[in-house]
């Protein structure tokens, strides 16, 4: 099954890479899909139902919006600090609690965090995640916790866990 | 290729250079950063966030120039694979110079990966030694 949903994902991405419904195209594509599925879908999402979830692609849209916010915000965040004169840093690598189990989803976090404001995620430990932060506002687990990776937990949870 | 977008449709001219405009400055910015800013930790953060941005906004403002054709398709595809292929190798490097001994710069406030690295670096010993 999972080997299947690769197969198909890979051929819409031929298909929208090449640009033309040809024949001899689409036997191309078909040929590397099929490689690419056999070589690589022993690594794909286990749980391969939770791409008929209509539910999981609602949730996915919000998050992309919230996602995009975030990340037009690290932008100025990161254009401020660089071009500030007396470059106002404090940076650090601090140490993240997840509550998300699939590692899928771990995966989407640490990218999330990255190109959020100011985070950079350095290491995956089972469930601890290392966060390199460029400004360190607290020393208090709790509360950094909450401020690197509260925002998207919940929503990550609810497409991808 | 007759191409009903260009020319005709102006607001999509305008989009399509504010877009330009504001991805070519921001990878000016991450350039700026990647110079000033002190150590390879800090260097990396400016490099992901500005740089993906900025190329992201170049490769939207493609999407309004030519339209749902080949090339604009082709740009809007071109966006997630960046994304992932940035936010990836930003993690291998920053964590491949940690392992490797790259200190952290004078300024850092707290430093919580240290015992983490050095068990790991110590596994790595004893896995060459066998």
């Amino acid at each position: 099954m999972r080997y299947l949903v690769l197969f198909i994902l890979c051929m819409i991405i031929w298909i929208l890479l090449t640009f033309s419904l040809e024949l001899n195209n689409i036997i191309v594509g078909a040929v590397v899909s099929v490689l690419t599925s056999v070589i690589f879908g022993r690594y794909f999402i286990k749980n391969t139902s939770k791409f008929f979830q209509p539910k999981r692609y609602f949730w996915f849209i919000i998050y992309l919006i919230i996602f995009l916010w975030e990340c037009l915000k690290a932008n100025f965040d990161v254009a401020y600090r660089v071009l500030h004169p007396a470059m106002p840093i404090r940076p650090g690598i601090v140490k993240v609690k997840l509550n998300l189990r699939s590692v899928t989803a771990r995966m989407m976090l640490a990218n999330s965090i990255t190109m959020t404001p100011g985070t950079l995620s350095v290491d995956l430990k089972d469930d601890i995640l290392y966060v390199h932060w460029i400004y360190v506002s607290t020393t208090d687990p709790e509360i950094y916790g909450l401020k690197v990776a509260g925002r998207f937990e919940k929503y990550i949870k609810r497409i991808f866990d | 290729m007759q191409n009903t977008w260009e020319g005709k449709n102006s607001m999509n001219e305008i989009i399509f250079k504010i877009l330009l405009i504001i991805g070519i400055l921001f990878n000016l910015f991450g350039c700026i950063g990647l110079v000033r800013l002190p150590d390879v930790y800090n260097r990396l953060q400016s490099a992901t966030k500005c740089v993906t941005l900025g190329t992201c906004s170049i490769l939207l403002s493609l999407l309004f120039h030519f339209g749902f054709t080949e090339i604009g398709i082709k740009a809007i595809v071109a966006i997630p694979l960046l994304f992932f292929g940035a936010t990836v190798a930003a993690h291998a490097l920053v964590k491949g110079s940690y392992l490797f001994g790259v200190k952290l710069g004078d300024q850092s406030v707290i430093d919580e990966y240290k015992d983490e690295a050095e068990k790991s670096s110590e596994d790595k010993k004893k896995m060459n030694k066998k």
